[in-house]
This record gives structure tokens, sequence and C-alpha cells, in this order.
């Protein structure tokens, strides 16, 4: 449990220190994902020497249990609002509008392009 | 209010456990509701939570630091969770790598669509290059979000808010707008949702199917990329 935690850190740190180091417009944690999947990848060609919590699922139980509540974790940036309520009064249409539009328009283009190239590939 | 509970209050609020427990409390709180309620997308607890806690901090007239000094212990497991979006993602690997040509294609075309057309709609009606700068990037995740919006002169507070409140939007109107469209497929379905409405749309996906979710994890990441890159662009 405890080495499966450290493991999730290490690999967000490197992504932290990757995209700062570089200078590319990727989140630290993104850059950590892809390292996460390499790590259980690499795992899996090296089994026999990994310790037993790697091989046992504790890994991917420890990593379940932080996403099963990844809903709370938005809720201390959402209370933010309160900072902004005079912004957003004083542009409350174009605002409303904007982000209504933008993401029912957003949502309905990606996934229907999704579902038509995938029709189309045979899938 | 006698002397010793506002000596108290005033103990416990300078405290971080207040808020840290406040906020728990309330989502858990918010998600039981959610669930007697059978989950219907309105119910969504990320918007009751922030509503209630919110409401709480107002109320108190606790500043925002104050209740983020508490707060932040959570805040922090975002970066953990965004890592741990791994787990399904190699789980499901070789689903993900036959749908590689669908989801660079609608990766393109939503992200140029929930980009351009808020920078449209937003100057169409009358927001001020601030307020369209701090709006272009509010699909992507929030930590990007900020950091795209001050590279372009935005007000990156308000690109925290209107983030959040794309996402909690987004988690509302996913299943339905999907039934409507008559898009079936769960991948489809989880890709758009993390792609227009990040983690809380990924969260959204993970409550409904796992698959879903764990093509939400991966719209969400690409979109924090290609987003980066395009909306200097649009702008």
């Amino acid at each position: 449990m405890l080495l499966s935690l450290g493991l999730i850190l290490l690999c967000q740190l490197i992504g932290e220190a990757i995209a700062r180091g570089t200078g590319i417009p990727v989140p630290g944690p993104v850059i950590g994902m892809a390292l996460c999947v390499l790590l259980l990848l690499a795992r899996d060609a090296l089994v026999r020497w990994m310790p037993t919590e790697l091989r046992d699922g504790t890994f991917e139980t420890t990593g379940r249990g932080i996403l099963s509540h990844l809903s709370l974790l938005f809720v201390p940036a959402g209370v933010g609002v309160i900072q902004r309520l005079d912004v957003l009064g004083s542009n409350a249409l174009a605002l409303a509008v904007a982000v209504v539009a933008s993401t029912v328009l957003g949502m309905a283009v990606t996934a229907w392009v999704f579902s038509v190239v995938a029709r189309w590939t045979g899938e | 209010m006698n002397n010793e509970v506002f000596a108290l209050w005033v103990y416990l609020a300078r405290t971080p456990l207040l808020w840290l427990t406040v906020t728990i409390l309330a989502y858990c709180l918010c998600v039981r509701i959610a669930d007697a309620l059978r989950r219907p997308p309105l119910a969504n607890p990320v918007l009751m939570s922030v509503c209630l806690v919110g409401l709480l901090v107002r109320v108190t007239g606790t500043p925002y630091a104050t209740y983020f000094n508490g707060a932040q212990f959570i805040h922090f497991l975002l970066g953990p969770a965004t890592v741990a979006l791994a787990i399904p993602l190699y789980q499901n690997r070789r689903l993900v790598l036959r749908a590689i040509l669908p989801m660079a294609c609608a990766l393109l075309a939503g992200s140029v669509t929930a980009a351009l057309s808020a920078i449209l709609v937003a100057r169409a009606l009358g927001a001020s290059p601030v307020i369209v700068a701090s709006i272009a990037p509010k699909s992507v995740t929030a930590a990007v979000a900020m950091g795209i919006s001050g590279r372009l002169g935005g007000d990156v507070a308000l690109t925290a808010v209107l983030v959040i409140l794309t996402g909690i939007l987004g988690a509302i109107i996913v299943t339905p707008l999907m039934d409507l469209l008559r898009i079936r497929d769960k991948r489809a379905r989880g890709f758009a949702a993390g792609l227009a409405a990040h983690g809380i749309g990924t969260a959204r996906a993970f409550q409904v199917d796992p698959l879903a979710g764990t093509f939400a994890g991966i719209a969400m990441g690409l979109n924090a990329l290609l987003t980066a890159v395009l909306v200097p662009l649009l702008l």
C-alpha cells in the first residue's frame, strides 16, 4: 500500500520535473500518467524481480481507491467561485451562454466524430 | 454568542482541520443525497458540495485563503489521482490501441469546437479580451487551463471558476445529451465527457461505466496537450 502510494507520487514528481525542465505545455501529472503506464508494462516484463506488492494487485487497488472519490477532489477549487461572484455577475450572460454552448457543442462533436470514424474503420 | 464558544470558533477557524472536515463530510452527505435520489444527472455531488461548502464559507465570513488552507490536502490529491488514471488505461490498453484512429479524429474535432465556440460566443456577446482569454481554455483540466489563460493575459482565478462550472455542467448533461444524439458507444460517450468536461466529466463517466471512464481519462490528458497548442492560434 505504502510502496504503491510512493510510486504514484514518484511518477507525478518525475512528470512535474519533465514538464518544468522541458517547458512543454503538458501538466506534470499527465506526464506522470504516461510514466505510470510504462511502469506497469515494465513490471509485466520483469515480474519475477518485482516486490510482492506490485504483483498481488495492491498497486491496482491503491490507484482505484484514489480514483473512487475523484469528484471530491474538485470541491476545494469549486468553492473558489465565491471569490469571483462579482465578475460572474457582471458578465453573466456572455459567460453562461459561452460555457453552455461550447460544452454542448464540444461534447456532441467529439462523440459524433468518434462513433462515425469507429464505424468507418470497421470497429 | 458567548465568549468561550467564540474563542473556540476563533481557534478552530484558523486550523486546517475545520475546513478539511467540513469539505469531506459535506461531500459524503451530498453523495448520500444523490444516491437516495438514484443519481439523477442534476443531483451532481460536486455541484451540491460546492454550493453547501461555499455557503458555509460565505456565511461564516471566512476568507477563501483560510478555507483553502484546510481544503488544500484534498486539492493536492488531484495530481496523484491523474497519475492513477494510468491503471484503468493499462488494464484496457488493447481496447484503447484499437480505437486510436477514432480517438485522434474526435480529439482534433472536439478540441477545436470547444475552444473556438467559447471564444466566438463570448466575443459576440461583448465580453472583454481578458474575459475571452479566460474562457477559451475552459474545457481543460484546471492547472493547465490556468497556465494557458495566464500566458494569454486572462484572469487566472476566473478561468479556474469557469473550468469547474464547465466540468459540473458537462457531468450533468453528458448522459441526456448522448441519449438524445443516440450515441450508444461507451467509448465515444466517455471520450466526449473527458474532452469537454475534464476531470469532473471523467469522474461522472467512471460512475456510469469503467470503460467510459478510461476513455474519458485519455481524452482529458490529450485535450490538455492539444488545447495548450491550439488556443494561442485561435485567439
